[in-house]
């Protein structure tokens, strides 16, 4: 169990709501759901969640705190928003969703090999190295995520499809030798790498 | 001088050799056209889209949009921010809302902005595309100028999520959303107003790390095209173009259908229909050739 997961359960023994307030982004919200359902019946991908958005929010208030950081439910959301424009108070429920998932991922007690959390984290890191995407490196990351052995049979699969990429000029060869970049990677990397220095210092502020 | 100027985020996808650089260039085209000036921010990073959260928490992310928003203030003053990607436009007029209600968020990120010299004001309206030929141009002002009406064109309009959600074009419905089909018809084709998957979702980032799950979806995207009886998809959203159109012989294989539709940005649609070359409407951009627009365009 992570250091900092442990530090969190000894602080908020008794409720996991004021820890989802204090620490998940929009996390405040959570108490005024009102268990209508909506959010649930909107989702594209409910079918695929073990636990919606409407009970992950009752979860919360039940203090079932294993149970929602560990499910892979939050990591269905595609950011569709059809949950938020819906929802009778207003939740920021897309929002939620990721802060939860963040949260989870950062005490470590996000489902192992979950598809989407590791494609996110491929995502952010190739972004962070130059200061945009490179797409061409994303989707070498994302095939060969898995060893190379899979990465050599996924790539011969989309072989076809990165090949009529090419024709169409959607995507270059090129990008694997540097690529498009920001000019100051080096004030971007330094000015993330504060803004998440506050954030964590704001999350101690509970202790 | 053009008529109108706008300070210009194009996103990561609409750069030289990435996958929406169709979109790139019939944007350009269009804006030509239209006599729209774009003024790209300098040095631009990406917005982190809406799959960054699981690494960049909430004050990073809401970081990465600020430095762009400060970037066009400092260099392209009084210009309204315009961005033609749906997570991009969606990730920068969040934050701006978001550092706008909460002041010492406001707070944190200027100080973590310092840090790469620059400083937020915040005062900068941001926009989608759409909006501008929607809301600032208009769609009577568009009607004026069509050249090669795309008669005989049956469209679908799909909005998809971000274009259309939780900003969307003031006045429109987002259940169901009127703009597109109303261009459609303002360029001289057909619009399939009964297309029942307009604000369907494709799965977004999903469709990488969750193929099965979204190709379902846009297996059902796709479908309601045809049962419309439409010749070719349009929409205004970068990934979804992507992800309607590149999956579709994956999507054939895996439920064994015979899925083969052009899907096209509404600026293909508007250069088409403005006079322009198939290639100024970066129609060669195409996996699935858009047949009925080439025909048009060279005519």
């Amino acid at each position: 169990m992570s250091e900092t997961n442990k530090a969190m359960i000894e602080q908020y023994r008794n409720s996991f709501l004021s820890e989802v307030e204090a620490n998940v982004e929009e996390g405040e919200w959570v108490k005024m759901c009102m268990q209508c359902g909506v959010c649930s019946g909107s989702c594209p991908l409910g079918k695929h969640w073990a636990h919606p958005p409407q009970e992950i929010f009752m979860m919360i208030r039940a203090g079932k705190r294993d149970e929602v950081l560990t499910s892979d439910s939050m990591w269905m959301c595609t950011s569709c928003y059809n949950c938020v424009v819906r929802c009778p108070r207003q939740l920021p429920i897309t929002h939620i969703m990721h802060g939860l998932a963040t949260y989870a991922k950062k005490l470590g007690l996000a489902p192992k090999n979950q598809p989407t959390a590791r494609f996110a984290e491929i995502f952010w890191n190739n972004m962070m190295k130059k200061g945009r995407v490179n797409e061409l490196k994303l989707g070498l990351s994302l095939y060969f995520k898995d060893g190379f052995g899979a990465g050599i049979k996924e790539s011969l699969r989309n072989k076809d499809l990165g090949m009529k990429m090419m024709k169409a000029k959607r995507m270059a060869a090129s990008e694997f030798f540097g690529g498009h970049g920001v000019k100051d990677i080096g004030g971007v990397q330094k000015m993330i790498q504060k803004a998440q220095e506050i954030e964590d210092a704001r999350m101690k502020k509970f202790d | 001088m053009a008529k109108r100027e706008y300070s210009y985020y194009p996103g990561c996808s609409s750069q030289k050799g990435a996958s929406s650089s169709n979109l790139m260039k019939s944007v350009d085209t269009m804006c030509e056209e239209l006599d729209i000036q774009l003024n790209e921010i300098p040095d631009w990073n990406c917005c982190s889209a809406s799959i960054g959260y699981a690494s960049g928490s909430e004050l990073p992310r809401l970081t990465l949009s600020a430095r762009n928003i400060a970037l066009s203030e400092e260099h392209n003053k009084n210009q309204e921010i315009v961005a033609t990607c749906a997570a991009c436009w969606l990730a920068t007029k969040e934050a701006a809302e978001r550092l706008k209600e909460d002041e010492s968020m406001f707070a944190e990120a200027n100080q973590a902005l310092a840090e790469a010299g620059l400083k937020l004001q915040n005062n900068t309206p941001i926009k989608h595309m759409a909006e501008v030929i929607i809301e600032d141009i208009g769609l009577e002002q568009i009607r004026a100028g069509v050249k090669k009406p795309l008669e005989g064109i049956k469209i679908a309009g799909y909005v998809g999520c971000q274009t259309n959600r939780p900003f969307g074009i003031a006045g429109e419905s987002f259940e169901n959303p009127m703009y597109l089909d109303n261009l459609v018809g303002s360029l001289g084709a057909d619009a399939c107003t009964t297309y029942e998957k307009k604000v369907q979702c494709c799965g977004g980032a999903l469709a990488f790390s969750e193929p099965e799950k979204s190709q379902e979806m846009i297996k059902g995207i796709i479908e309601a095209a045809y049962d419309n009886e439409a010749d070719m998809i349009a929409t205004p959203c970068p990934l979804c173009q992507a992800n309607v159109e590149i999956y579709q012989d994956q999507i054939n294989e895996r439920f064994g259908t015979k899925f083969n539709i052009p899907v096209v940005y509404y600026s293909q649609l508007i250069s088409v229909a403005y006079g322009r070359s198939a290639s100024d409407a970066a129609l060669d951009g195409q996996l699935i050739a858009a047949k009925k627009l080439e025909d048009i365009a060279s005519k």
